[in-house]
């Protein structure tokens, strides 16, 4: 007997693309960049005798607390898709795609508008430019998911997915909720700690 | 070489009707200039990989030896202070990121999918795309040659020395986006290699039967996910000072210089054991198969292999003993830097046991990993004396640490890849090395190498400073320099036998067996070369030493399920085989892209935005962009017809 | 340059309290490393040796293979590192300690020379470091530009000069003689250039030395041509950057001139300090340091011996 006959693997092994497994490295890697980002903060405030420096104003909470809850709100309805995708209910694929768009979409906006009420630039000290840094480059990163959401919800409309095979949407879904989880460290870190001393 | 008395073809042949030209055809590239382009293959790849790093080293080495005939004689002018510092730092970058990580990872990409029963890599349009911006980075660093303004920063560009203030050049520039450049290209390779060892397994090959190599590239991979970021952001926040005008290094703004420091080396400690790492996972291939028995200590060395990622994440302020930090923190960065010693002991012994009861054979590659052994040895003993703080701080930044780090990293990491070269060139390319060439180029190499490196220890005690362009006479130092610039020389020499017996070998053409060494692992049980698909037929594998546990490989074949479209053979399209994490069943099948211009063009979008920001060319950087852009949106496009 | 001007360079030395203690603790290091690798080198070269003679592999023996691994590569390196790091701390914690007595010198890096003060004398030099044998010095290091590193390796170990940070190195030295000092970190084009003398005298010469330096004796020219040279200093930019105390000029972008004529060498221990060699320097320092950040002067030959005569004159 030379050829072995093989069983499957059991269903329950066999939930994950090679596509997955790819973006959740690129995610254990670009999670990296904002602990190491967050650590720089950090490193230059505990070097620093005054954190903000003396004159700076703090960033504004009152639109970014609700703009963040609005953010970290867009994840359920990826939870939603996640699920109806699977079941093959495209109709609720589509609205929740859009939902959470237009709720991280309005999140995008609002970064925008507050950097500009902000007293402070990026070349002022070393306090602005790693707030800007930081605050940009997760802006980025949900510019980058609200792109990669457009093409899932191009490709859910011309029915290019299946409820077996929908490996761009699972893609999707976990990158958004990462981006949403990096909030989660970064606003507390740099919006609420500096008013707790 | 020698040859043993195993069956020519130690794997089932494939069943007539999926054999060679089927295969052959479905996977074969396009011809000649297209297919050069266009290729997804591993194999392609892989061995592109290494010749690419290798015409890099020849560039650094050669830069070496012109630093070497500058410092031969004191006060020498031959060389300008600038283009010296130029080429000191040139050196020290290409040897990490062009020629030691790239050259490693093409070995990887050569042989893990082969050593995994593999037909490609999981992502294998990533993989050309990896290498493209690998080549792309290179020739943007070194489009400083041709302008003629050379980094100058040395190869850890500390700040402020890199700040605009005191380097205004474009040449830092082109230095710190060529580095975030290549971390790119290193990033996206490790993931690809993690993943591939994740679902691309040949059914049977369970966690603890994985070939030790490819353990040492798992390693690797993570320990580049978690480190490459630390300089990726440390050059990204030295350009955001340079070209935005930020101040993150700037103390009189509230900036700090040691920030820099401490993210550089948060990189690079970790760095200097992920080119170590590998090189690691070859010795411990070669050694047994030169032993004629397996491992010693399988266990042990894989476990140390893991030890060594974990805790070179803990030792990297052991490079700023010298920077006034409390003594009280940097002593525990001392003492976790003595503790990275065990587990380089416990392989060592492992190899020591391997040989011990094994019966030694001395060809080329086992006398390049005795080299290894002997060279290592010393590297790591005065690694253990420079993490003693109190010591470092005298030895700190002299001769005596340039001699510590090519003790590891000329000794440990590129002897073992030129054993790796000398044993699977003929996997690679079907032919036959000239032997007693490879036995000339080791001494030459090992007799060089410590007449180069040796006497800069003492140099070191004699108080000469590293990165001097020049020194004054009398310090006692010119017998010695004349000594190392000899050596370096006959080290350079060395080389140059192999590379003489890899031309030869392409004009003679003198066939070998496909497991000439009679080895373990898997990728000896195709042909030599390797048909482009691989495997004709999956290997079902039995133990961690696929060819010796059994006396003929057995073929895996789906069981009555195969209905889901699971095609092990793989003959009706291009794919491989996906099995499951961890009892590695069958799952289903991997499509793997056919060849495309996508990558390529990705790459090239990418450097065309690179150098037309670095030189304000707006409609070119737009057009760069455009192209990137445009490129990455088809293959976003089109990965879930891939994935059906 | 002859040896005394050169100066020591030897870790071996030891001729401070630092340095002396390092080479106890590199010699045990040594012996203890050479111990190792002779030991495992020795393994090495037996296990090839027997593995070569054999004609087949010797049967597996996984615990033999085991045992061999854990005392050899395990328990034995963790005793001897233990020892290590026990000898680590002990060493760390009797160095660098803060002394009564102690006389703070501030020596700041600059590209690419050394300005050093003598805060409580109120006294200014360059790269030329006078210490009293014996009693202990607090040298106070940052750097005015880019990261330097102070390295006497007669000494001691070297500590970083890093901008907008100020770091100490305690030291005692012990033996009066000539040692030399050198920047450790890359600084940019001249750093092989940025080195220094340091003369440890005993401390009644010391004293000596440092009251002729406050008083100020000798610095007003005597002779004719020094008086010549003083006033060509004074036409010429030189004061924009040098401070000569008791004159007008009153720069600080380069080294102090005061006394330079005592000086045994020029541009941070690159020259000796002769006439021919000054005037070959302020003529041209590029010729002479590549990258030095002072300019030519085209002054006419005269002009030139004046000037060297009266820098030479203030000792
Ligand atoms: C492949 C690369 C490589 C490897 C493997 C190592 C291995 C080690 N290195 Fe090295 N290191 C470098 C590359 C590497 N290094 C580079 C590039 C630099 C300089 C960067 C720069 O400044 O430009 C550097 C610098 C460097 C420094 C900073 C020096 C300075 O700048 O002042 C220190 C300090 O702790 C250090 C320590 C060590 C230690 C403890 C090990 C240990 O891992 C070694 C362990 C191995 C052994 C000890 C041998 C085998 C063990 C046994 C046989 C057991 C018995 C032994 C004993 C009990 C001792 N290294
Ligand atoms: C993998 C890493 C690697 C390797 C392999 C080497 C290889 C060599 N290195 Fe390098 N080195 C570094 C990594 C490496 N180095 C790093 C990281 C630094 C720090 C830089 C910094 O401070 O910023 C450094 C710094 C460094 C210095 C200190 C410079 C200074 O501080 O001023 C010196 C000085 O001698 C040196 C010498 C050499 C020599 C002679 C070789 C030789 O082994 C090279 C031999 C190779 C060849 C010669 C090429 C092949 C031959 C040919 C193409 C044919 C031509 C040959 C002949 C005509 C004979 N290196
Ligand atoms: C632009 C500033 C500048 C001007 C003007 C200038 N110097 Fe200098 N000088 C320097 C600097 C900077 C150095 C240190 C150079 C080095 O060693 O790298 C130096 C070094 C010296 C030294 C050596 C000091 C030592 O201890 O090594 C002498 C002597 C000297 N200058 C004399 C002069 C004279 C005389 C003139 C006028 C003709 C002059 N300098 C004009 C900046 C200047
Ligand atoms: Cu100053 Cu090097
Ligand atoms: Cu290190």
């Amino acid at each position: 007997m030379t050829v072995v006959d093989l069983p499957l693997a059991r269903s329950s092994e066999r939930t994950r693309t090679t596509a997955w497994w790819g973006v959740a490295m690129v995610i254990l890697t670009e999670g990296t960049v904002f602990a190491i980002l967050l650590a720089a903060y950090f490193f230059l405030r505990a070097a620093s005798k005054d954190w903000p420096p003396p004159g700076v104003k703090l960033p504004d909470l009152k639109t970014a607390v609700p703009a963040s809850f609005l953010l970290w709100g867009s994840s359920l309805p990826i939870f939603a898709v996640e699920a109806a995708a699977r079941r093959g209910r495209w109709g609720v694929v589509r609205a929740g795609l859009l939902v959470s768009w237009l709720m991280g979409a309005t999140f995008v906006a609002s970064t925008l508008k507050d950097f500009q009420a902000l007293h402070f630039g990026w070349r002022d000290n070393a306090y602005g430019s790693i707030f800007y840094t930081i605050v940009g480059l997760h802006a980025m990163h949900l510019v980058v998911g609200l792109t990669m959401s457009l093409v899932v919800q191009a490709k859910s409309w011309l029915g290019r997915y299946s409820p077996a095979r929908h490996a761009s949407l699972e893609v999707f879904s976990l990158y958004w909720h990462f981006v949403d989880l990096v909030w989660l460290a970064v606003f507390p870190s740099l919006f609420l700690s500096v008013r707790w001393r | 070489m020698t040859v043993t008395e195993r069956p020519a073809d130690p794997l089932e042949p494939a069943p007539p009707e999926l054999a060679g030209d089927d295969l052959r055809e479905l996977w074969e590239d396009a011809p000649g200039l297209v297919g050069f382009f266009t290729t997804v293959d591993h194999k392609r790849i892989g061995i592109r990989y290494i010749y690419t790093a290798f015409v890099f080293f020849s560039l650094a080495g050669v830069s070496a030896l012109a630093m070497r005939a500058q410092l031969a004689s004191p006060n020498s002018g031959l060389i300008s202070p600038g283009t010296y510092n130029g080429l000191m730092t040139m050196h020290g970058t290409t040897m990490i990121f062009l020629f030691n990580t790239p050259v490693l990872a093409g070995f990887g990409n050569f042989l893990l999918p082969l050593m995994l029963g593999a037909r490609d890599m999981a992502f294998p349009r990533l993989n050309a795309f990896s290498y493209w911006v690998f080549l792309f980075g290179g020739m943007f660093m070194y489009s400083s040659f041709v302008v003629g303004h050379l980094p100058d920063g040395g190869w850890f560009g500390y700040v402020p020395l890199t700040s605009s203030t005191y380097s205004p050049g474009h040449n830092i520039d082109v230095w710190g986006l060529g580095i975030i450049f290549v971390g790119l290209s290193t990033t996206v390779g490790a993931i690809n290699f993690i993943v591939s060892t994740f679902k691309l397994r040949a059914p049977g090959m369970t966690v603890n039967r994985l070939p030790v190599f490819v353990w040492s590239m798992l390693v690797f991979s993570f320990m580049v996910l978690f480190a490459v970021p630390a300089v990726t952001l440390a050059e990204v926040l030295l350009e955001l000072d340079r070209l935005a005008g930020t101040a993150f290094f700037v103390p009189s703004l509230g900036g700090n210089v040691l920030l820099y420091q401490h993210l550089f080396w948060f990189w690079g400690h970790p760095e200097v054991y992920i080119l170590f790492v590998p090189s690691i996972g070859m010795v411990s291939t070669i050694i047994p198969v030169m032993s004629r028995r397996r491992i010693a200590g399988y266990l042990w060395v894989v476990a140390s292999l893991v030890a060594i990622g974990f805790i070179s994440f803990g030792v990297w302020v052991h490079h700023m003993f010298a920077t006034g930090l409390p003594p009280l923190a940097i002593s525990l960065f001392s003492a976790v830097s003595l503790v990275i010693a065990l587990p380089s002991g416990v392989q060592f012994f492992a190899w020591i046991a391997t040989m011990w009861r094994g019966k030694v054979e001395l060809a080329v590659p086992m006398l390049f990993c005795l080299g290894f052994l002997l060279i290592f040895l010393l590297g790591g003993i005065t690694g253990v004396m420079v993490a003693v703080m109190p010591f470092d701080w005298q030895v700190h930044d002299s001769y005596f640490v340039v001699a510590h780090f090519h003790y590891v990293l000329n000794g440990a990491v590129v002897f073992p890849i030129f054993a790796a070269i000398w044993f699977w060139f003929p996997k690679m390319t079907g032919r036959a090395l000239p032997e007693r060439w490879g036995k000339v180029s080791f001494w030459v190499m090992f007799i060089g190498f410590n007449i180069t490196f040796f006497p800069m220890h003492i140099l070191g005690f004699l108080g000469m400073p590293r990165r001097v362009y020049t020194y004054n006479d009398g310090l006692g130092w010119n017998g010695l320099n004349v000594i190392v610039s000899v050596g370096s020389a006959i080290f350079g020499l060395g080389t140059l036998f192999t590379l003489a017996a890899v031309l030869i070998a392409a004009r003679r053409k003198v066939p070998v067996p496909d497991d000439p060494w009679a080895a373990d692992t898997l990728e000896w049980a195709t042909t030599s070369p390797p048909p482009v698909y691989n495997f004709a037929a999956i290997p079902f594998v039995e133990g961690r030493h696929p060819l010796w546990d059994v006396e003929r490989l057995r073929r895996a074949r789906p069981g009555a399920e195969a209905d889901v479209g699971l095609e092990v053979d793989g003959a009706v399209g291009r794919s491989t085989p996906v099995t499951s994490g961890i009892d590695t069943l069958p799952e289903g099948v991997l499509h793997i892209p056919a060849e495309t211009w996508v990558p390529f063009l990705v790459a090239l979008g990418l450097v065309t935005l690179l150098v037309a920001a670095l030189v304000s060319a707006l409609t070119v950087a737009v057009l760069g962009l455009g192209l990137a852009v445009g490129a990455a949106t088809t293959w976003a496009w089109r990965t879930e017809a891939d994935l059906r | 340059m002859s040896a005394a001007l050169l100066g020591s360079t030897s870790v071996f030395q030891g001729a401070g309290s630092e340095g002396r203690r390092i080479v106890g603790l590199w010699w045990l290091m040594f012996a203890m490393g050479a111990a190792v690798y002779v030991v495992v080198a020795g393994l090495v070269l037996t296990a090839v040796v027997r593995g070569r003679r054999r004609a087949r592999p010797a049967a597996d023996s996984p615990t033999a293979d085991d045992r061999f691994i854990w005392i050899g590569g395990l328990a034995v390196p963790v005793v001897i590192l233990a020892v290590l790091a026990v000898v680590t701390v002990t060493t760390t914690s009797n160095l660098r300690p803060v002394r009564a007595g102690e006389l703070a010198i501030e020596v700041t890096g600059r590209r690419w020379w050394w300005d050093i003060r003598y805060p409580d004398q109120g006294i200014r030099t360059a790269n030329e470091l006078h210490v009293p044998v014996g009693r202990p010095l607090d040298l106070v290091l940052t750097s005015a530009d880019v990261v330097h590193s102070f390295w006497v390796p007669a000494l001691a170990g070297k500590v970083d000069m890093v901008t907008g940070q100020v770091n100490h190195l305690r030291v005692t030295v012990d033996r009066p003689g000539t040692y030399r000092g050198e920047c450790a970190e890359f600084c940019g084009l001249e750093h092989a250039r940025m080195q220094m003398l340091v003369i440890a005298d005993p401390p009644d010469v010391f004293e000596r030395w440092m009251a002729r330096v406050r008083s100020g004796a000798g610095t007003t020219p005597e002779d004719e041509m020094a008086a010549r040279g003083a006033l060509v200093f004074q036409r010429e930019p030189c004061g924009g950057c040098h401070t000569v105390e008791g004159t007008p000029a009153k720069g600080t972008r380069g080294p102090e001139l005061t006394y330079f004529g005592g000086r045994r060498t020029i541009a941070a221990a690159t020259i000796p300090n002769d006439p021919k060699e000054l005037a070959a320097w302020i003529r041209d320092p590029q010729d002479v340091k590549r990258g030095a950040e002072m300019p030519p002067n085209g002054m006419s030959a005269e002009d030139l011996d004046a000037l060297v005569a009266y820098l030479e004159s203030m000792r």
